[in-house]
């Protein structure tokens, strides 16, 4: 029996010999793939698969939460509905607005615990219909999310095949192991700090010493479906960076302090880092001028720009500003 | 030639009793007395042939109708005999507009014209009788082309008739004169004279009459010769939909109000399905059963017992208007079992505000999107775990008070129109270039805060007024950068003020021995607060309270000093004048 199904099989490849490379390897069809956002990652990962799991992992202040909100800023601007679980309550809209998510095509789920996300994230993948599904989980205790059987990740990987929707997994740790068509990991490298050399000034002036520029993100692909012969096998262990490989990317995070778009949309520019105090422009100045972000003491500072919808407000509570700042004197 | 009008009428005989039968179908198979009156002198006001036949009759007393063990006695309902005249009146209206509503049990409409849409008389007349079986009443119509011996015949025949034109005298002259609705002179003076049929009133010299009866003796002989005519006088469609359900015992249990919400709701949809309407809101008003009010007022005083509602109002508004019965009943359920009324429920009454039916187009390039009856059940379902504020759309406030939104409700409709079409565009020209090639936007992403809810109490060294080491949740580090003050304020005029100095730290954690560092050194006051609950118990904890475990703080896993520093926000309050951490940056 054996002797024949080999014989009937070398029979099929020599005829499709040409046409076929491997008529018996079955070949999973390559996930659709949508942006992240952020070039490098897109370049490094081929971007986040649609029907597939993504968890994306790293320590405090790694930049997963920034890559969370580029890609929900990147899904949301083509008009694309996504669901963000929030494990802890840890999403902050102002900071994700001023990332370009739009807020109106969110639906933020705010839980208190694990077992409310998990929950949720069940019945949002169910219902279906959204672009990107994103659970962070890295607000929530570690322990916790590691308790997670794996029987549910793997629930999720089914729910989400065969669907147009992105499943995005924010964790400290890797917890999907092979139920993550892609896997990410973040690391921080070195921060930019402008202003350094900078003597603090007397709390009369209130100028900051220095400013917080942004960092630099390492982003190692740990798996992916997608490019199996590049893949890594071991999952979670902590690579050198002096092995850089084709598997690893660099991108900068900027401080979104000093941005504010305008209506033509553009952003203003960041301040050179030798630059003692940086020129802001006109209009900036008159719409910061005497608003509540200004200190008591103070007749021009360095203030964080206001957001599009911070100008529009600034007028009434000028006029009460100023009476309050003649008042203290 | 002018085409011929012609009129039909609808008639529900026996109507107390079907409007019973309608809102309690399996009522139509028992013997079924309907009794009203004033107590102790209940009378039987209608009943069906089953309970004829076992020997009930019209007149008799509750006391001997219970002496029937088989027959089923119910008490007369008003508010379920208009919501069965409503029903009728959706019945007609879906036929034609022109609707004349002329008694509880009979409706007179024009259906002139329509033969293009239904067929001939007939045929129309068996699509009203078909329509009426739906919403559960059993109907007789009749078409001819006068009104007036349309609604006669209506009352007098079974099934639907139609009066050829030219016939209609023959058709009304074995009928009795009282089915011509006379006053009780009139019934009276016809009887002493010996006028029983139509027939024979329309038989009598027209000038004798008059003199002896006046103009109604006239109009009802006109009526009796078929040629009596009025024109009609049009009812205006309704566009409020309501439904009540009143019970005999009061129920406390959700499923088998889910039973009596459903079968309301199919009576709601049908009646809108009728108009080609669909239902945009909900309104379910319960009352409550009454909890010993007047007898225990004392004692309430004295224990102090908060009196319970009579009513309670259950509200429930669709983003897109829908038909779907099913969706419906899941969405109050859900409603019903994250808030629940305090007392059982005595009656029911529900009404639905109807909208124009949803029309989509499909486009190949819009970009997929929740299914908005779907979406609204896994929200309802969402915040059913979550509790009902924490889902949803954020929508930031015109304030510069740090962390200043409020959710409001997520809906697909609610995106602009135009702005989806031209992202629509994008997708599609982003989709037909390559799927490869994604645009990605040139500048450096923006880093993002992790926030903390509630802000975490910490305790900050000055020096200089400059930040240089700083405590929270057990950990403590030096810090290394510092950026700041960010300094706002505002609202100090009205009841909540806030005025906070922001700092961006990096901080260098330097693991278990900087934690019994000596604070003597502290601008501050100590104020740090331990969760006392154990990790474990968060993971299933449903309370309202939020505990703030040791979390925030990188952990010491043997890695270099600077894998440790972390970009923090740091706020001293200045109304507070305590230190807290209001995120990380991530």
């Amino acid at each position: 029996m054996l002797a024949t199904s080999n014989a009937l099989r070398l029979h099929v490849e020599s005829a499709l010999a040409g046409r076929v490379a491997s008529p018996f390897r079955f070949q999973e069809p390559q996930p659709i793939t949508a942006s992240a956002g952020i070039a490098a990652v897109d370049q490094l990962a081929g971007g986040l698969p649609r029907g597939c799991l993504t968890e994306v992992f790293g320590g405090i202040s790694s930049g997963i939460t920034s890559l969370l909100h580029t890609a929900l800023a990147a899904r949301t601007a083509n008009a694309e509905a996504c669901a963000l679980v929030d494990a802890r309550d840890s999403f902050d809209p102002g900071c994700a607005q001023s990332a370009g998510v739009s807020l109106q095509q969110l639906l933020w789920v705010r839980c208190r615990n694990v077992d409310q996300a998990l929950r949720s994230v069940d019945l949002l993948l169910h219902g279906g219909g959204f672009s990107l599904v994103a659970v962070d989980l890295s607000g929530a205790p570690a322990r916790l999310v590691r308790q997670i059987p794996l029987s549910f990740w793997f629930r999720l990987r089914r729910t989400v095949e065969n669907t147009s929707t992105i499943l995005l997994v924010l964790s400290r740790e890797s917890n999907a192991k092979t139920c993550a068509s892609l896997v990410l990991r973040m690391e921080r490298e070195a921060a930019h700090w402008s202003l350094q050399d900078r003597q603090y000034p007397s709390r009369d002036f209130h100028t900051p010493a220095s400013l917080l520029d942004g960092w630099t993100t390492t982003a190692e692909m740990i798996r992916s479906k997608a490019r199996r012969k590049n893949n890594v096998a071991v999952i979670g262990r902590a690579k050198t960076f002096a092995n850089q490989d084709a598997e690893t990317t660099r991108f900068d995070l900027r401080s979104n302090h000093f941005l504010s778009v305008d209506s033509s949309g553009s952003a203003w520019p960041l301040p050179s880092q030798h630059t003692v105090i940086p020129s802001l422009p006109a209009h900036a100045g008159e719409a910061t001028e005497g608003s509540d972000l200004v200190g008591r003491n103070l007749s021009s500072t360095l203030a964080p720009a206001k957001t599009p919808r911070d100008t529009s407000v600034a007028t009434q509570e000028n006029h009460l500003e100023n009476e309050r700042t003649q008042n203290f004197g | 030639m002018s085409p011929v009008a012609l009129f039909g009428a609808i008639y529900v005989p026996n109507f107390i009793l079907q409007a019973i039968g309608r809102c309690e179908p399996e009522l139509r198979t028992q013997p079924l007395a309907i009794i009203d009156g004033q107590p102790p002198t209940y009378q039987v006001v209608a009943l069906n042939r089953l309970a004829e036949i076992l020997g009930v009759a019209r007149g008799m007393t509750k006391a001997a109708v219970t002496q029937f063990v088989q027959v089923t006695i119910r008490s007369r309902c008003r508010v379920r005999e208009e919501a069965a005249h409503a029903a009728l009146l959706d019945v007609a209206w879906s036929i034609t507009p022109r609707v004349e509503d002329a008694t509880p049990d009979t409706l007179l409409i024009d259906i002139s014209g329509l033969a293009t849409l239904f067929g001939n008389a007939h045929a129309i007349a068996c699509e009203i009788a078909s329509r009426a079986s739906t919403f559960g009443m059993n109907v007789h119509v009749a078409i001819s082309t006068n009104v007036e011996t349309a609604r006669i015949v209506a009352r007098a025949l079974p099934g639907p008739t139609v009066v050829p034109e030219g016939e209609e005298r023959r058709f009304l002259e074995t009928l009795p004169v009282s089915m011509l609705s006379p006053s009780q002179e009139l019934a009276d003076i016809f009887d002493r004279w010996g006028v029983a049929t139509c027939k024979a009133l329309a038989s009598l010299p027209v000038l004798a009459l008059s003199e002896c009866v006046g103009q109604e003796g006239i109009r009802l002989q006109a009526i009796a010769s078929g040629k009596g005519a009025h024109p009609l006088l049009l009812a205006e469609p309704a566009q409020h939909f309501e439904e009540w359900f009143e019970l005999d015992e009061a129920v406390d249990d959700l499923e088998a109000l889910s039973f009596l919400l459903g079968r309301l709701l199919e009576q709601l949809g049908a009646r809108l399905s009728a108009r080609a309407l669909s239902i945009a809101a909900v309104q379910v008003n319960f009352e409550l059963q009454p909890a010993f009010d007047h007898a225990f007022d004392n004692s309430r005083e004295l224990l102090r017992v908060k009196p319970s509602a009579r009513t309670f109002f259950c509200s429930l508004e669709l983003p897109v208007p829908t038909r779907d019965s099913k969706l419906l009943l899941k969405l109050l359920r859900l409603r019903l079992q994250s808030r629940p009324p305090d007392a059982p429920i005595q009656n029911i009454h529900m009404a639905a505000l109807s909208s124009l039916a949803r029309v989509t187009q499909g486009s190949l390039f819009v970009p997929t999107a929740p299914d908005p009856d779907k979406l609204e059940l896994t929200i309802a379902r969402i915040a059913s775990v979550v509790g009902e504020g924490n889902i949803g759309s954020p929508q930031l406030l015109d304030s510069h008070r740090p962390d200043a939104f409020h959710m409001q409700k997520f809906s697909i409709a609610a995106t602009d129109v135009n702005a989806s079409r031209s992202a629509a565009k994008r997708f599609a020209n982003n989709n037909l270039q390559n799927s490869s090639h994604h645009h990605s936007t040139a500048e450096a992403p923006a880093m993002a805060l992790h926030v903390f809810r509630p802000p975490v109490p910490a305790r900050v060294r000055l020096q200089g007024n400059k930040p240089v080491f700083a405590s929270f949740q057990g950990c403590s580090g030096k810090v290394v950068q510092a950026s700041g003050p960010w300094r706002s304020s505002g609202q100090w005029w009205e009841d909540q003020p806030w005025q906070e100095d922001a700092w961006d730290l990096e901080i260098v954690f330097s693991g278990e021995s900087s934690a019994r560092h000596s604070f003597s050194g502290y601008s501050n006051k100590p104020n740090i607060r331990h969760s006392e609950r154990s990790e474990e118990s968060l993971l299933h904890d449903n309370s309202n309270k939020r505990e703030i475990p040791r979390r925030f703080a990188p952990r010491n896993d043997g890695q270099s000093a600077s894998s440790h520093s972390c970009f923090y926000r740091f706020v001293y309050n200045g109304l507070q004048e305590k230190w807290f951490v209001r995120g990380v940056y991530d």
